[in-house]
């Protein structure tokens, strides 16, 4: 089979796997994305005011509020309730950082089987890896740029 | 409690949910359309958090929407940056290092909680 033909048979192929595919429901997905993110965002809210009254402000607020939320993301996770809502809710379970939580859980439950060396500690960073190097890429810049403006 | 109070933060409420849901409603939409995978989608929406914290425009969000904002992971990048642009005006060192100064909590403990839960759990073999 000449390159040309192969390439031919390949764009035929995808053509039908898309042809069978089921149709992405875009106005149910985002309806589920847009009432489950902001249900978490809403309980997020409801856990500043909860801190507020219990006397934290500032950075230590927004740090706690964002560690309760990792916490629930993390246990959820492990209890595979997350999944499950993630089956449905599509980004409105990753955007919010209970999702970024389930992102650094889930390897390290999964891996578990390869060593707590190799396995756990080293795939939990496979996405977090990701963002937080280049999060902290970023942030440097957007630092070195303010410190010389 | 004066109702003017009460309706403040029902409002405030309202305005996280408002806010956070579309900010996923927009990842949801690049999803569907880009068929994007959800660690990507991650690590864009937190640069997207990050770009708009620097030119400024993510604090009114944020001073607007409260959690609405800040819960989602655009809003991990404006602790980032946010720490960055705090760090510079203390020096050169801290323009360097307050970005992940700002985000150690967050990083602290999704790796500790993560550890806990891989002790707890096992794996579940998925049932559709």
């Amino acid at each position: 089979m000449t390159g040309r033909n192969s390439q031919n048979s390949n764009n035929n192929y995808l053509k039908y796997v898309r042809a069978l595919d089921p149709p992405t429901k875009h106005f149910k997905n985002c309806l589920a994305a847009f009432g489950v993110g902001g249900l978490i965002c809403t309980i997020g809210q409801f856990l500043r005011y909860m801190l507020a009254y219990a006397g934290l402000s500032g950075d230590e607020l927004a740090g706690a509020v964002s560690v309760i939320l990792i916490f629930f993301g993390c246990l959820l996770t492990g209890l595979g309730v997350y999944d499950r809502i993630g089956r449905h809710a599509g980004a409105g379970s990753i955007v919010p950082i209970t999702g970024f939580a389930n992102s650094v859980t889930s390897p390290a439950i999964e891996f578990k089987t390869e060593g707590f060396i190799y396995g756990t500690a080293a795939k939990m960073f496979n996405v977090a890896g990701a963002i937080i190097v280049y999060g902290v890429f970023s942030g440097v810049i957007v630092g070195i740029i303010y410190y010389f403006l | 409690m004066p109702t003017q109070e009460i309706l403040d933060i029902l409002l405030m409420y309202v305005k996280a949910f408002v806010v956070g849901g579309a900010i996923c409603v927009i990842a949801q939409i690049v999803i569907n359309i880009t068929s994007l995978t959800s660690g990507k989608i991650l690590v864009f929406t937190m640069l997207a958090g990050v770009v708009l914290t620097a030119l400024g425009l993510y604090q009114p969000l944020v001073d607007f929407a409260g959690a609405g904002a800040t819960v989602p992971i655009s809003g991990f990048g404006y602790l980032l940056a946010n720490g960055a642009i705090k760090g510079a005006e203390k020096g050169f060192f801290y323009a360097v290092t307050g970005s992940l100064t700002a985000a150690s909590a967050g990083v602290t403990a999704a790796v500790v909680f993560s550890l806990i839960m891989s002790l707890l759990f096992h794996s579940k073999t998925k049932r559709n």
